[in-house]
């Protein structure tokens, strides 16, 4: 789960981490009352969205008078921000963020995630603040210092050489030092008391008088441990997400819309990716991913059609079940009432696998609906891109 | 010969008082030798009750002692199944086989560190299991899919391996044993441990190696693969489709910073010699194909 900037910072600043002095606004009015409480002449009005990239993209704006974050906020707020990570459609901005604005001396980026390979929590910082990570670890590797944690306690946490070792190499020196390995730390303890999965300080930025300030926060949450983090979840901003997905997710249902024209549901993630995957190869593109797991009941198939159908672009759909424990004849009775009770009006390709196969078939077959029966993967494939081809 | 677990393998099961633990336990001691294999069950508090003839204990290590199990399969509920992990790594069990699916990830960094002291070989989490044809499974595949033979058949989905091994059995390809390691990020035997052990089982005359995108397990292992494998490897990713910063259902299926992608996997898969299909269609034939 994502959460705002202005979120993330509120979390910070519980873990004593400083952070500029601001306030999330709703409307321009509480953006210029936000700014008169800060006081100041130079403040920052950033929009509120959970994509990156928003400064390029005009989400970021300095106003050195109190008309001026007028005018920023009047042209943030409800703008269409489109930036490389938001994708070409772009979001709409609901929320904004205006605060003091900080004087900077240097810029640094300071992340932390879960390394894969190594199983361990991971450190990482660099002098090349403000750039997307991902740019400097392809151009300039060795600008990126690591360090390694299984838990927060000094035995498990991170090795303090390491530390200071990483602060040193970032040129920092004094009681500037003595700050960034605290930051550190105290990053560690905040990352696994809140079950983060990526926390990213870009840039944390040294002032000119040694402090040092987080310019701009980013966390993720591992949403398998929500459960023990009501607090976190109630940060959760339902306008950052697909409204189909969150349909979807009440229905236990896996799913991301897509561009193609073919819908697919699939049981397993693994299967439904590579359903996806052999679409495009028989020359089509999937319209969705859609994991319905282990059970398929009527109802969960019911929603998952539905959901499909609400893509306007929508030709076909395939349905590719592999029954394990699941009966083939159960899900044959379940798409067959499904398909009926919506009225599916758009080709319907199955192709059922596994256990009782061949009665799951036979019940397509005598259910007088025009159910196109697959025998494998591939056939399949070939059968609903055909029949979306068919419908335009 | 097999990997990992045979007809001689004692199993017991974690959580066996569960719904999903009953039910899977029902079935694996249906198949092959599992009436003789699945020998115990541990549910704390629950000790000295019965399911279907399996006694049931509190600890495993009680249950361990008692019944001579070596191998635990865990079904308990996400919150509690990294300690029931723990739980058996320290009870001396060789082979833990974890089911479960959305253990938070900091909870198997602990647990996964906590494992380096010990001998313990992890399956999992969020897997299907593990199964030697005709001897014993340990999962929630469906064991009629399988045919016994000598291909070894490792992956990380659980619908998409039997996919590959109903393809393989339709082709009259048995499986020596099929390895469902699991779609999270941080869990047991990679990709590159079941290799290995492929590569050294003598029964195994090739391998077929699905995967998905995320993380770089593949990669590692094709590697490994171009400097050490004696036997034909056939692989298949999925999610060549995938968009970047979403995770496909699996919580390690995600392609980030650019990273784990398919096309990537795929690329360096084909540079160390393991034979690529695109077509998930087609893993069975192109192995197949390869072997004649």
């Amino acid at each position: 789960m994502n959460i705002h900037e202005y979120q993330a910072k509120a979390l910070l600043a519980e873990y004593n981490i400083p952070v500029p002095a601001g306030s999330a606004c709703m409307s321009p009015d509480d953006c210029t009352a936000a700014a008169k409480k800060l006081g100041g002449d130079l403040w920052v009005v950033k929009a509120q969205i959970h994509a990156g990239g928003r400064g390029k993209a005009g989400g970021v704006k300095v106003a050195s008078s109190i008309e001026e974050v007028s005018q920023h906020a009047h042209s943030i707020q409800g703008m269409n921000l489109i930036s490389k990570q938001t994708g070409p459609q772009g979001h709409i901005v609901k929320r904004l963020l205006v605060e003091e604005a900080v004087d900077i001396a240097r810029e640094l980026y300071v992340g932390m995630l879960v390394d894969r390979s190594r199983q361990q929590i991971a450190l990482l910082a660099s002098t090349e603040g403000g750039t997307e990570i991902e740019e400097v670890a392809a151009a300039t590797p060795e600008k990126i210092l690591t360090a390694y944690a299984i838990s927060a306690n000094s035995a498990n946490g991170f090795n303090q050489n390491d530390l200071t070792f990483i602060a040193e190499k970032l040129g920092l020196s004094g009681p500037t030092k003595t700050q960034a390995i605290e930051l550190f730390n105290t990053l560690l303890q905040l990352f696994i008391e809140k079950d983060a999965s990526l926390v990213e300080i870009n840039p944390l930025v040294i002032t000119p008088a040694g402090d040092i300030i987080a310019l701009d926060a980013k966390m993720n949450f591992d949403d398998n441990a929500l459960y023990r983090h009501p607090e976190i979840n109630d940060l959760n901003d339902p306008d950052e997400q697909d409204p189909d997905e969150i349909e979807a997710a009440k229905y236990d249902l896996s799913y991301i819309p897509l561009d193609g024209n073919i819908g697919c549901m699939v049981n397993g993630a693994g299967l439904a990716m590579a359903t996806m995957d052999i679409i495009k190869l028989y020359g089509s593109e999937p319209a969705n991913f859609l994991d319905v797991g282990g059970g398929a009941t009527v109802e969960k198939v019911t929603n998952a059609f539905q959901l499909m159908l609400k893509n306007p672009h929508i030709k076909a759909i395939l349905v590719n079940i592999f029954g394990g424990i699941m009966r083939c004849d159960i899900i044959a009775e379940g798409l067959i009432t499904a398909a009926r009770d919506i009225h599916l009006s758009i080709p319907l390709v199955v192709r059922l696998e596994g256990t009782n196969a061949k009665q799951g078939k036979k019940l397509l077959a005598d259910s007088g609906l025009s159910i196109i029966a697959a025998d494998d993967m591939a056939d399949a494939a070939k059968k609903a891109v055909d029949a979306a081809e068919g419908q335009s | 010969m097999s990997i990992l677990i045979d007809k001689n393998t004692r199993v017991l099961t974690q959580g066996i008082t569960g719904k999903t633990g009953q039910f899977h336990t029902h079935h694996s001691a249906a198949y092959a030798n599992g009436k003789r294999a699945y020998v115990a069950g541990v549910t704390p508090g629950k000790g000295g009750q019965e399911f279907e003839g399996i006694p049931v204990f509190n600890t495993v290590i009680e249950a361990r002692k008692e019944t001579g199990a070596n191998v635990s399969v865990i079904y308990v509920p996400p919150p509690f199944a990294a300690a029931a992990i723990d739980e058996a790594v320290n009870a001396g069990i060789e082979l833990v086989i974890c089911i479960t699916e959305g253990i938070p990830v900091l909870d198997m960094v602990r647990t996964r560190y906590k494992m380096k002291n010990f001998s313990t070989l992890l399956i999992g989490p969020n897997c299907p299991g593990v199964i030697t044809p005709d001897e014993i499974k340990i999962g929630i595949m469906p064991g009629h899919i399988h045919k016994k033979g000598s291909i070894g058949v490792v992956s990380r989905s659980g619908t998409l391996t039997y996919e590959a091994v109903d393809q393989l059995t339709k082709l009259g390809l048995g499986q020596s044993s099929c390895i469902g390691i699991g779609g999270d990020p941080v869990n047991g035997m990679k990709h590159l441990d079941v290799m290995k052990q492929f590569n050294d089982d003598p029964e195994t005359e090739a391998v077929v190696m699905v995967g998905e995108i995320g993380g770089s397990d593949e990669e590692e292992c094709a590697i490994w693969v171009k400097e050490n494998m004696t036997k034909p490897v056939v692989g298949f990713i999925a999610g060549i489709t995938a968009p970047a910063g979403r995770r496909m259902g699996h919580a390690g299926a995600i392609i980030s910073g650019g990273k784990g992608t398919a096309a990537e996997k795929i690329r360096i898969m084909e540079e160390c010699g393991i034979t690529v299909t695109k077509n998930p269609a087609e893993m069975g034939i192109t192995l197949k194909k390869l072997l004649s």
